[in-house]
């Protein structure tokens, strides 16, 4: 028994050396280990093929209506059925991702690039240039969003992806600035970064080579939590008319050309594809983040 | 006696904000000989670790300033250099090492290259020169397989390792001077002694002389050529360090040197000095160890003692001595 013990042990605290490994590639193995996340990852890159090959799979265009096979149940010429205009659901469901998954990712990369920077510098150099920054995100953030984009699209007279995405640019790095200057000036007390002063690393290099690295952690929930939001902003918004017309197809559109007793008690075909969509898409982004938040988290390491 | 390495002239650092100044170094007057080392003892909150920052113009702002004073290195006035060339001294002519070898390790770099950036920094070598050169340093610091250390993370090494990886990368550049601030605190005893050999060994070696800081006397005795000892954020004593623990005169030295467990003595309780440090916002008028103090009189509540040259080379700040 004890022998059997002595053995299991050692083969286990043999089996467990970590030999070499950078803090990349263990973190990869932890990822690996996490089923959510993994699940989470498989969904995501399956809804991005899917709707980036959408040609692949349906040779409908999600912008040329059917005008004698409105309304139409699903068939099999249109295995999602066609909306009230005639569309066909399925091709406006696949091409519609594209614009969801735009918004969202330009989202997630202000937020990753712009955030990280901005945090960076205000909470690096603090003073009065941490004060100064966080005003301005102050401003950003109690800017009223709703308002804006009516203000935008009555000056440029349209409505569209390309504002939408302008809109998104605008006001999706200002929190996970905030955010990032805490989480800097958390690092700023720590001995390795000042111990990368002693060494006459300047601030530039303190910032990035020191400092970066180690927030990849809380920044990959930040940006999550940005893709995800905004997946759900898109649809929000081109649900109450504000977002895209109804001529790009939209995951958002098509749960608004839905929005009706009739569609919503007799069609599911109609709303209930989008839906999940949205809600698969969502989901698989927040498991992703918090997968990689476990796994670059340094209190987890061996 | 030769010209002094560092020159520390009535330095003060405060922090400062809106409703209270404190004033964490005041007027602390220090020097340090080529090749020597000073020992710089005191409880916690006496400002030590302060004033090795303050050193190095690490101060965290903006709170914290240096108010006044002068830092002559090498005959330069560290306090009168720009950021830009204050960071070509740090790491180069000057280098520190920490209490904590666990913390200060940048976790996501590897060891090589951790050092490998000083060599990069301030003698402008290529990547591949400075990991060979890195090994050197490692090898030179104790590790036998210093080729596979360079290519392994912090949490892949113990304390004590990590420690001897913070000398390596602290000496990359022979520096002139290294301030050691608690340096042994986080390790245990076994390990304290290999890292204070090999700091000795490393002062032999290049000539560099340490800056000290620790409220251990047995380092010190064991590490220290001259002796300073801190209170409230000034210097209360400093001779060198045979005349220290000969003869202390301070009665604060004096409690520190009973307060240190003998082992053939069979006492019940351990010497303790009463009371704590004052804060630094709000020291007691005239002598600040006064409260302490057994000897305290009247006049010592009442008048800040001078800093006073006792015997040849022996200051002292009291005036009952």
């Amino acid at each position: 028994m004890a022998a059997s013990v002595v053995s299991k042990a050692g083969v286990k605290s043999g089996g467990t050396v970590v030999k070499g490994k950078p803090p990349s590639r263990l973190a990869f193995e932890r990822f690996m280990r996490n089923p959510l996340a993994v699940a989470g990852a498989i969904i995501l890159l399956a809804i991005i093929f899917i709707t980036v090959g959408a040609p692949l799979f349906t040779h409908y265009s999600p912008s040329v209506i059917d005008i004698m096979n409105t309304n139409a149940p699903p068939s099999a010429a249109h295995p999602l059925g066609t909306d009230p205009s005639g569309y066909d659901n399925l091709a406006r469901l696949l091409y519609g991702g594209r614009v969801d998954l735009t918004v969202a990712f330009s989202a997630g990369v202000m937020t990753l690039v712009i955030g990280t920077i901005y945090g960076g510098i205000s909470g690096y150099f603090g003073g009065w240039i941490d004060n100064l920054m966080m005003r301005f995100v102050d401003v950003m953030l109690n800017f009223p969003f709703v308002v804006f984009i009516l203000f935008l699209e009555a000056v440029f007279n349209t409505s569209g992806e390309l504002l939408l995405i302008t809109v998104v640019v605008l006001t999706s790095w200002p929190a996970s600035g905030r955010f990032m200057r805490g989480v800097f000036i958390q690092l700023r007390q720590q001995d390795f970064v000042i111990g990368a002063t002693t060494i006459g690393a300047g601030a530039w290099r303190t910032i990035f080579r020191h400092m970066l690295p180690n927030t990849v952690g809380t920044l990959s929930v930040l940006v999550s939590f940005a893709v995800a939001g905004y997946v759900g902003l898109e649809a929000a918004l081109t649900f109450i008319g504000l977002g895209l017309p109804l001529s790009v197809a939209s995951w958002g559109g098509m749960l608004s050309e839905a929005s009706n007793y009739t569609a919503m008690t007799t069609q599911p075909y109609l709303w209930l594809p989008p839906a999940i969509m949205i809600v698969l898409t969502i989901l698989s982004v927040n498991f992703i983040g918090d997968g990689l938040r476990d796994a670059f988290d340094p209190q987890m390491r061996s | 006696m030769a010209e002094p390495l560092l020159k520390v002239r009535n330095l003060k650092t405060y922090f400062i904000s809106k409703h209270s100044q404190v004033k964490a170094v005041d007027g602390v007057d220090f020097e340090v000989q080529p090749g020597k080392v000073l020992g710089i003892v005191g409880e916690s909150g006496s400002g030590k670790s302060m004033t090795s920052l303050s050193l190095m113009r690490l101060v965290p702002g903006p709170q914290g300033r240096i108010v006044e004073g002068e830092v002559t290195f090498e005959g330069t006035d560290l306090l009168k250099l720009t950021e830009r060339q204050m960071s070509d001294v740090r790491g180069n002519r000057m280098g520190m090492i920490f209490q904590e070898p666990m913390t200060a390790l940048n976790p996501v770099l590897k060891v090589g290259e951790q050092i490998g950036e000083v060599l990069i920094r301030h003698r402008k070598l290529s990547k591949a020169e400075a990991k060979k050169q890195s090994i050197g340093l490692l090898r030179s610091v104790g590790f036998p397989r210093a080729e596979q250390i360079v290519d392994e993370y912090p949490h892949q090494l113990s304390g004590g390792m990590r420690q001897r990886a913070m000398i390596a990368m602290a000496m990359a550049c022979q520096p002139k001077l290294l301030i050691a601030d608690e340096p042994t605190t986080a390790l245990d005893v076994t390990i304290q002694a290999q890292v204070l050999d090999l700091m000795k060994s490393l002062k032999n070696k290049n000539g560099t002389a340490i800056i000290l800081i620790t409220h251990d006397l047995g380092v010190i005795a064991e590490m220290a050529d001259d002796v300073v000892v801190m209170y409230g954020g000034q210097v209360v004593e400093s001779a060198t360090a045979d005349a220290v623990f000969d003869d202390p005169l301070h009665p604060y030295t004096k409690a520190l040197m009973e307060s240190i467990p003998v082992i053939d003595q069979d006492r019940d309780r351990l010497a303790s000095i009463p009371g704590t440090v004052p804060s630094a916002a709000n020291f007691p008028s005239g002598c600040r160890f006064a409260p302490r103090c057994t000897l305290a009189q009247e006049s010592c509540h009442q008048k800040m003692p001078e800093l006073r040259e006792l015997k040849p080379g022996h200051y002292v700040r009291c005036d009952l001595v």
